[in-house]
């Protein structure tokens, strides 16, 4: 940027702006060049959104009540489940994820958005393929393999996708104006070269040209837990690291945490898949290698955890004023916990109990939803209006979105993963009926738990409404605004 | 961290190593392990899965299945599989030389498939199973999977295909459930699903 070096501090810091006016012009183009192809993506994921969540109720209806849609094969449980996980994985997270790594990338490396085209094209065609995969595998072609259900005839697309993005990722990385890195870049740069890594060698090793046995299992997991933990993961980490500082105006409390927490994630997550297949017919070798990166990650998770705990501190009564802040304090508090809760769950005494039960799924939306989407909402909300230059018509909305999902997530993780444990429990004892109406059996003794989720369910479809709602009417008085020709505001580009 | 290639290099590495140690270990060390002849009985295991088994495959894949039944029993005094009955011994890499996709699930809401073929063998049981759970397995949270069922117009005698159902299950009278061919070879497939040759690294 700039011949005389700032301090590392400041350089570090998203809330520094060096030279207000020049800055804030360069922030507008930037903000401006990204203005068509962030809401390409994130409208697609907001659509991806509200599919995904009509497939998760209906998923979770059926699991409490088998007759219902039972004699339509396109909906039956074992498809809409799948269709419901890579809508809201594929369709929802992973679009997000990417409008915000463009942004973040062009915004801290001082660049406006080039190429577009290239990203516009990826975005057409990640829709495309994901629309015709989730058809597929609503009509019958699931691939079988989970988490790669998406059947061969459509993931070619997705993975054209990713690697277009990876590449505009390498230029605009290379063609940076700003040459100092903040902590954030080191983490999506990460997620943009190994999940297309991931993505091929899986494709490859597993529905190209299958390998023989159990080696799928173990390809499958550590393709599995590698999308969250190589792709997700350092999105949400690079989110939090740069919106809590910019909302609050502070420098990340420090650098030194920051490494360590980067380049220890970088080294024990892509390990940690086998554990997924503890007491499974694995050698026993490799899947303790995997518990033992698990806990590992308790490196990563506290040293991350103190950083972004250590730079709100202080800040804490700030909640109340940023929706943005809300929405990114909730995730990564999330990610903490679901963390630590993760590792518990590796361990293979724990693993005995909790493995094959609910408490997997609901440590899966924990992780999933609690703390990643939670981070992506945060982040729309901040990078939306600065993008189109509109407010967000309605602060209560925004309020309801935050409310309803962060109390309906809460009342789904918590019941089933104490139903999932006790299910659990009764599953390791033998004197326990699998399947008795009148006794306590491992299969009745679930269903008010999983009755609970459908209701948890309902309250976070009224978060999304009303997010979708946001959305729906910040892109009507867009358009309007548009229409109307007038001086262009920078007011916003705080 | 300023200097970008050495983030780029740190990047590469991380990824290669877990791939080179999750991925192509494995692969090295039994991704090319072969049947092999059972001493006790003189047969080749695990042996390849019947043609019409092999389609009902499909269909359990096509399904889901997999969301709820395992295809893997745990080893004696971990969990309670072998206590359950889902199997005499622990399953190994052997036992799924043959399968395409490999589905060991992770998940049981329902019980563990491993075994299936062993512990219900009869044909009428399944089928009636998959058209309604509540038939053989009363509160069970199954969904029926009717639509592998074709009701049809009942002739004057009963088509030999017809299902036999319970009557509070049956269609109205002057018609009759027959199976699908979706359904014949799934149940096929899930008698086909048996892990109790005695193989001497499960001993």
């Amino acid at each position: 940027m700039s011949a005389t070096s700032p301090s590392i501090l400041r350089a570090l810091s998203p809330a520094d702006s060096g030279d207000e006016v020049q800055q804030r012009a360069l922030l507008a183009e930037i903000d401006a060049s990204c203005r068509g192809t962030l809401m390409l993506f994130f409208g697609a994921s907001v659509v991806w959104l509200l599919i995904g969540t009509a497939f998760a109720l209906i998923t979770s209806w059926k699991m409490h009540s088998p007759n219902f849609l039972a004699d339509i094969s396109w909906l039956a449980f074992g498809r809409v489940r799948p269709a419901h996980l890579n809508a809201v994985v594929l369709g929802f997270a992973s679009e997000a994820a990417i409008g915000v790594t463009l942004w973040l990338m062009c915004r801290l490396g001082r660049v406006p958005l080039m190429h577009a085209w290239m990203v516009n094209i990826a975005g057409v065609f990640w829709n495309v393929g994901l629309a015709i995969g989730i058809g597929g595998i609503l009509a019958g072609d699931s691939t079988g393999i989970e988490w790669l259900e998406i059947p061969g005839y459509a993931s070619p697309l997705l993975f054209v996708t990713y690697a277009l993005i990876a590449i505009w990722g390498i230029i605009a990385f290379r063609f940076r104006r700003e040459k100092h890195l903040y902590v954030s870049q080191w983490y999506l740069l990460g997620a943009l070269f190994w999940f297309p890594w991931l993505y091929s060698a899986a494709q490859i090793l597993l529905i190209m040209e299958p390998v023989r046995g159990v080696v799928q299992a173990a390809v499958n997991w550590w393709f599995g837990h590698n999308v969250l933990g190589l792709w997700f993961t350092p999105i949400g980490i690079a989110a939090i690291y740069y919106f809590i500082p910019k909302v609050l105006g502070v420098p990340v409390y420090k650098y030194s945490l920051s490494v360590i927490g980067f380049w220890s994630l970088a080294l024990f997550y892509n390990w940690n898949g086998m554990h997924h297949l503890v007491g499974g017919p694995l050698p026993a070798w490799l899947i303790t290698v995997s518990i033992v990166a698990s806990v590992m990650m308790t490196i990563p998770v506290i040293t991350v955890g103190l950083n972004h705990h250590f730079t709100m501190w202080g800040h804490f009564h700030k909640l109340k004023d940023s929706p943005v802040l809300r929405f990114m304090v909730f995730g990564g508090m999330s990610y903490t916990v679901t963390s630590l809760h993760g590792i518990l769950l590796a361990l293979r005494s724990v693993s005995e109990v909790t493995h094959f039960t609910h408490s997997t799924i609901a440590h899966a939306h924990q992780g999933l939803y609690a703390f990643f989407v939670m981070v992506m909402f945060g982040a729309i909300y901040y990078i939306v209006p600065r993008i189109v230059q509109v407010e967000w018509p309605s602060a209560r909305l925004i309020r309801i979105h935050f409310w309803a999902t962060a109390i309906g997530i809460m009342l789904y993780i918590v019941p089933l993963t104490i139903g999932g444990t006790l299910q659990g429990f009764a599953m390791i004892n033998p004197d326990v009926p699998f399947l008795d109406l009148n006794k306590y059996s491992v299969v009745t003794m679930t269903v008010p738990y999983l009755k609970m989720r459908s209701f948890s369910g309902f309250v976070i479809l009224v978060g999304h409404l009303a997010f979708a709602t946001s959305f729906v009417w910040i892109v009507a008085r867009w358009i309007k605004a548009a229409r109307r020709p007038q001086p262009a505001q920078i007011a916003s580009h705080a | 961290m300023n200097y970008g290639p050495i983030i780029f290099l740190g990047i590469f590495l991380t990824i290669a190593s877990s791939w080179l140690g999750l991925v192509l270990a494995p692969q090295i060390q039994f991704g090319r392990q072969q049947e092999i002849k059972i001493e006790e009985t003189g047969e080749v295991y695990p042996p390849v899965r019947p043609g019409l088994a092999q389609q009902g495959m499909e269909i359990y894949k096509a399904n889901g299945c997999i969301y709820c039944h395992t295809q893997q029993v745990r080893t004696e005094g971990y969990g309670a599989d072998i206590a359950r009955n889902w199997g005499q011994r622990r399953t190994v890499t052997r036992d799924y030389l043959h399968d395409k996709p490999v589905m060991l699930g992770t998940m049981r809401t329902g019980p563990d498939l491993t075994n299936i073929g062993v512990r219900q063998t009869s044909v009428l049981w399944h089928l009636q199973h998959l058209y309604d759970p509540q038939i053989t397995s009363k509160g069970s949270i199954m969904p029926p999977f009717r639509f592998l069922f074709e009701k049809r117009k009942a002739g004057d005698k009963p088509s030999p295909d017809a299902l036999a159902l319970p009557k509070e299950f049956a269609p109205e009278a002057g018609f009759e459930i027959v199976p699908k061919q979706e359904a014949k070879v799934l149940v096929q497939y899930l008698l086909s699903l048996k892990a109790n040759a005695p193989l001497p690294e499960a001993k």
